[in-house]
């Protein structure tokens, strides 16, 4: 069983860093969520956010941040690599998948959507967090603000899950692979 | 559990309005200059700050600095001052509803004529 060094950092990218960062965003929702319940709005209380919610809420965005990022400046440069006349078309995702018609709507389409959105994700995290850390006595006090940051909340819930779905799909039609193999178990014949 | 419930008067909204304006504008941003740089070669390749990441690069490098500048400066601006919220959300909303719309590819073909 074996794994490519490109296989690897694609599934960091998408399975660690994605993926905890859409269940980190839900569950930063429901804790929302929560907190909007727990108390009527214009209570104009100080209390502050708690140490476990700052640490679940900078690992939030950070998470975020980490996926964009390595997905931006490590796998897109493997994926849209220009094909030198006679490599191996399975090394090069983008043209291979733009190689053919059936194929070429998941870059025209689903890349170019993905590569864009996906920033709005951390970005609006950032936010999030920075007003439950930050500002909660505004966020205790005024209903505006708690709907503001909510919405923001699900537009980054929304923008994630559209990268990460399009980037699953993507990578199973046309995998960035190739590099140093690793052997995970047993041995190689 | 720790209760702490220090009643304070109604307080200053001015930082958490730059920060939900600001995120907006930012997503804003980031919709406008992916449709400009899919539609000018010009501005596609003075954005291509990476090379192998191509026009990306320099598309998100300009939208996060021109999205944190946006902040800081709306952020000092509107320290201690109470804003009006209900306009600034509604005005942050336009924006993210732009941004999301912008960078959606048949919207932005439909915005570029194709």
């Amino acid at each position: 069983m074996e794994l490519t060094h490109r296989e690897l950092v694609t599934a960091i990218h998408g399975m660690l860093f994605g993926g905890f960062f859409l269940m980190a965003l839900f569950g930063g929702f429901v804790l929302l969520l929560e907190l909007s319940d727990s108390g009527m709005c214009g209570e104009a209380s100080a209390r502050p956010a708690s140490r476990w919610q700052t640490v679940y809420l900078i690992a939030m965005a950070a998470l975020g941040w980490a996926a964009v990022l390595s997905g931006a400046y490590i796998i897109y440069p493997w994926y849209r690599a220009v094909a030198p006349a006679g490599a191996d078309p399975t090394l090069y995702p983008k043209f291979l998948l733009t190689a053919h018609p059936a194929t070429a709507g998941w870059h025209n389409f689903g890349m170019e959507w993905k590569e864009h959105v996906a920033w709005i994700a951390p970005m609006a995290a950032t936010m999030v967090g920075w007003v439950l850390i930050k500002h909660r006595a505004a966020w205790n006090a005024s209903c505006q603000v708690r709907n503001a940051v909510l919405g923001f909340a699900a537009a980054a819930f929304l923008a994630a899950a559209i990268a990460g779905g399009w980037g699953a799909m993507i990578n199973k039609k046309a995998p960035v692979q190739g590099g140093r193999t690793y052997q995970l178990m047993g041995s190689a014949k | 559990m720790r209760e702490p419930n220090t009643t304070v008067q109604s307080p200053a909204n001015g930082s958490v309005a730059a920060a939900v304006l600001s995120c907006g504008f930012g997503c804003f941003l980031l919709g406008v200059l992916a449709v400009a740089a899919d539609g000018s070669k010009g501005l596609a390749a003075a954005l291509n700050f990476y090379t192998p990441a191509g026009p990306l690069s320099g598309v998100t490098t300009v939208m996060i600095a021109l999205w944190l500048a946006c902040w800081a400066v709306l952020a000092i601006r509107w320290k201690s001052k109470h804003i009006a919220f209900a306009k600034v959300s509604a005005t942050a909303f336009v924006f993210l509803a732009l941004g999301l719309l912008l960078t959606f590819p048949p919207f932005g073909d439909l915005f570029l004529g194709r």
